[in-house]
């Protein structure tokens, strides 16, 4: 009978779109489906999304449930693609930067790296010893603020709102520290291609070591209050559940795979910057689930806290922060306000920039907070990249989605979105 | 140390491939071949199967703008037990842009894919599920090819009704 | 005779929409429509240091039927453009709307195939804030903007 089936209203926009997505859960006419014979048993199309606060961003869901189980799902990913890898093929090197923060906008200061780092390695370019540390503290710093928004937010998900507060007080002081190294709050495009803009003034170092000093405290309050916390555990044990064969077959990455019990770190696996002359650990969990994940980025936290305190050990007191090297990087401005050579060498490099040799290709990938980060560049010999990937780590983790949410209950998907902390700017590219 | 292994790899491939495998990128930090697109498949189970590269960590594909062999697409593996990043490339024409899928051998092939078809046309034969990732199914153009305009054709994508709809 | 002298002291006389635009302005429910890097910002104007509760907009509004203000925070796509007219549509009037941020002013640095230039293509924007991304403070300055904008223009007669 037709007046069982509600039927679902023929889409407005994007009408092929909507119906491809429909049809790949074969339900393209009807959302609620009502059995005759059981009236417990109900089949129905949930759409979640895009727009909805749980989802980081504008992920959309679609979601067939019988009763409260997830039988099946589709993500439908885009919603904020904009074409960055078209437009970095129409940018110089160092006019791209600034379109790395907003990639990842919760760990601006990684791109940055992840990029520069990309760039040096097909223009064969050498950093000065202190510019690497200094990247290696602001990349460990900016990991901690983007593991705290995680923190917050799937908290705040997952039903307590003053997380999220707490959370926010301690990013501010790192929103600061980044204010004041690199003059803005957290687009930051501070490292250059060649060094980093500027060293850190002593405020900064201050602001730093302050931080270092006092955020074990406040993590260790947040363990106390969560470890044993009734609520949480048991929204979160056993939830979103995957194991280690399937996360790699699925290519989940960063704290998703290592909370299945492998130990993918690309500070290990290869390591770039000075991370292999670092102490530090790879924290791991083998239960897979969404509190291992937990587990694991707490960890982090406190390592990366661990990474800066021997940073600032072993970075050098004085030196260069950006090579010397006027065909390879941006003079300092002291050159150029005072120099005719060195305003010519600003202006080429604004106007070509660094020009790696025809035909070379490269890539490079770097740790960041969700995961390998990598950037293939594909060089013409001009100062544009003939082709430019970003392998990004949420990307990997939102493919992952589909399988882990497969049987599980519907009121559990905002935690497990949460406990993989995909960031919509960082997938849709 | 690391260089044994990956000439010893190198040379493994090399037996299996014979006269199918084209080239060696020398420059690539990393082992980068280009082998014959009929053996694609194939080489990709034994890559997996033999060699222990378990980890698929992207698919992607590149337009090289010349009259033959247009495309390339680039499957870039990771070995966990060896430590081991491994790059592997074919040539797609321009008149058929069709692959063999490989998501039957990694699972996670099939967003990489899925984003391929949409920057560049390529379809990938046996895909369970090819839709565009990004863009919407009624775009009809391939952005990331070289002769799409970065602004974008006017008009292919519809903007909402400013008008309410009473409903 | 003033009303004074009848009601005791302790009470004043006003006009029905001076009542009204005081208690609308004051209490300012943003609806935030957080799309990209502008959302973080928009997240820390609602956080501790930057606290909206002084400007009576703590209530962040995820439900379009329960909010005043839209917040268009980060670069609108073609493809999202058809779900944030339908959100503000379904908001209830009287409505405005802020767009946060370069991207969601003009389309900002993203000057691409995938990206609205400027979210005022389908919105009717109140405030632009400018910046990549704006400072909370500007959102601040913004929701003081569109409480003069209360204040100064929405009456009464105009709401039926």
């Amino acid at each position: 009978m037709e007046s069982d089936h509600i039927t679902r209203k023929k889409p407005t926009f994007f009408k092929e779109h909507q119906e491809a997505i429909y049809k790949s859960l074969e339900d393209k006419h009807a959302t609620v489906e009502l059995d005759k014979s059981d009236p417990l048993s109900t089949r129905m199309i949930l759409n979640m999304g895009p727009q909805h606060p749980a989802t980081h961003g504008v992920l959309r869901i679609l979601m067939e449930l019988d009763g409260e189980t997830i039988t099946r799902c589709r993500l439908d990913t885009g919603y904020l693609h904009r074409g960055i890898e078209k437009m970095a093929e129409n940018k110089t090197y160092q006019e791209f930067m600034p379109y790395t923060d907003r990639m990842d906008y919760l760990s601006p200061y990684s791109n940055n790296v992840a990029f520069c780092l990309a760039v040096e390695r097909i223009a064969k370019i050498e950093i000065p010893e202190k510019a690497s540390y200094i990247r290696m503290i602001c990349s460990e710093l900016s990991r901690i603020s983007s593991h705290l928004l995680w923190l917050g937010t799937m908290i705040m998900d997952a039903g307590a709102i003053s997380y999220f507060i707490w959370t926010f007080r301690e990013r501010e002081k790192i929103y600061d520290i980044f204010d004041e190294v690199a003059g803005h709050r957290f687009t930051v495009s501070h490292s250059r291609i060649g060094g980093v803009n500027n060293d850190f003034t002593p405020a900064a170092v201050e602001k730093i070591q302050k931080f270092i000093r006092e955020f074990p405290k406040e993590l260790q309050d947040w363990h106390k209050l969560l470890d044993r916390n009734r609520i949480f555990v048991d929204r979160n044990k056993g939830v979103g559940t995957i194991n280690p064969e399937d996360a790699i077959a699925i290519g989940l990455t960063g704290p998703s795979l290592r909370g299945t019990g492998i130990a993918y770190d690309v500070r290990r696996f290869e390591p770039y910057l000075h991370y292999g002359e670092i102490d530090f650990e790879v924290p791991t969990r083998t239960e897979g689930d969404n509190l291992a994940r937990y587990y694991c980025r707490m960890e982090e936290m406190s390592e990366s806290i661990r990474i800066i305190e021997q940073c600032f050990q072993k970075m050098p007191e004085k030196g260069p922060v950006r090579i010397d090297d006027a065909k390879k990087a941006y003079p300092s401005k002291d050159e150029v306000y005072y120099s005719m050579e060195g305003l010519i060498h600003d202006f080429m490099m604004t106007d070509t920039g660094v020009c790696p040799p025809a035909g070379a290709e490269s890539y490079h990938a770097i740790e960041a907070p969700k995961g390998e980060l990598g950037f293939y560049i594909q060089s013409d010999g001009t100062g544009h990249p003939w082709r430019l990937k970003i392998k990004s780590p949420s990307f990997s983790n939102l493919q992952g989605l589909e399988p882990i949410l497969d049987g599980e209950m519907v009121a559990d998907t905002v935690v497990i979105i949460g406990g993989l902390d995909p960031v919509m700017g960082d997938s849709d590219k | 140390m690391k260089s044994d292994i990956t000439a010893s790899l190198l040379q493994q491939i090399r037996n299996f491939l014979g006269n199918d495998l084209y080239d060696i990128y020398e420059e690539y930090p990393y082992p980068l071949i280009r082998i014959n697109t009929d053996r694609l498949h194939e080489t990709c189970r034994f890559l997996k199967e033999k060699l222990h590269f378990i980890y698929l960590n992207d698919v992607f594909g590149t337009d090289r703008f010349t009259s033959e062999d247009r495309f390339e697409v680039i499957y870039h593996l990771i070995s966990l037990r060896d430590q081991q990043r491994f790059f592997l490339k074919v040539y797609v024409d321009e008149e058929s842009p069709t692959l063999p899928t490989v998501t039957d051998i990694w699972k996670s092939a099939n967003w990489n894919e899925r984003e391929v078809y949409d920057m560049f046309g390529i379809r990938f034969h046996g895909h369970p599920d090819l839709r565009r990732m990004f863009l919407p199914e009624d775009f009809k153009y391939f952005p990331l090819r070289k002769e799409f305009p970065l602004l974008g054709v006017p008009g292919s994508l519809e903007l909402p009704n400013t008008t309410p709809d009473h409903e | 005779m003033s009303l004074d002298r009848v009601m005791g002291e302790g009470f004043f006389t006003t006009t029905i929409d001076a009542l009204m635009k005081w208690g609308r302005s004051n209490a300012v429910w943003p609806m935030p429509m957080g799309l990209a890097c502008c959302a973080i910002e928009m997240m820390a104007f609602a956080g501790p240091k930057y606290d909206a509760a002084r400007f009576g907009s703590e209530v962040f509004r995820f439900s379009p039927r329960q909010s005043d203000v839209m917040i268009v925070a980060g670069w609108c796509t073609y493809k999202m453009s058809h779900a944030i007219r339908r959100v503000w549509d379904q908001m209830p009037d009287p409505k405005w709307c802020i767009a946060m941020g370069a991207c969601a002013s003009t389309g900002g640095m993203h000057r691409c195939y995938g990206v609205v230039q400027g979210v005022d293509n389908f919105l009717p924007v109140d405030v632009y804030i400018s910046g990549c991304p704006p400072r909370p403070e500007s959102v601040i300055n913004a929701i003081l903007k569109i409480q003069d904008k209360i204040r100064e223009e929405q009456s009464l007669e105009l709401d039926y």
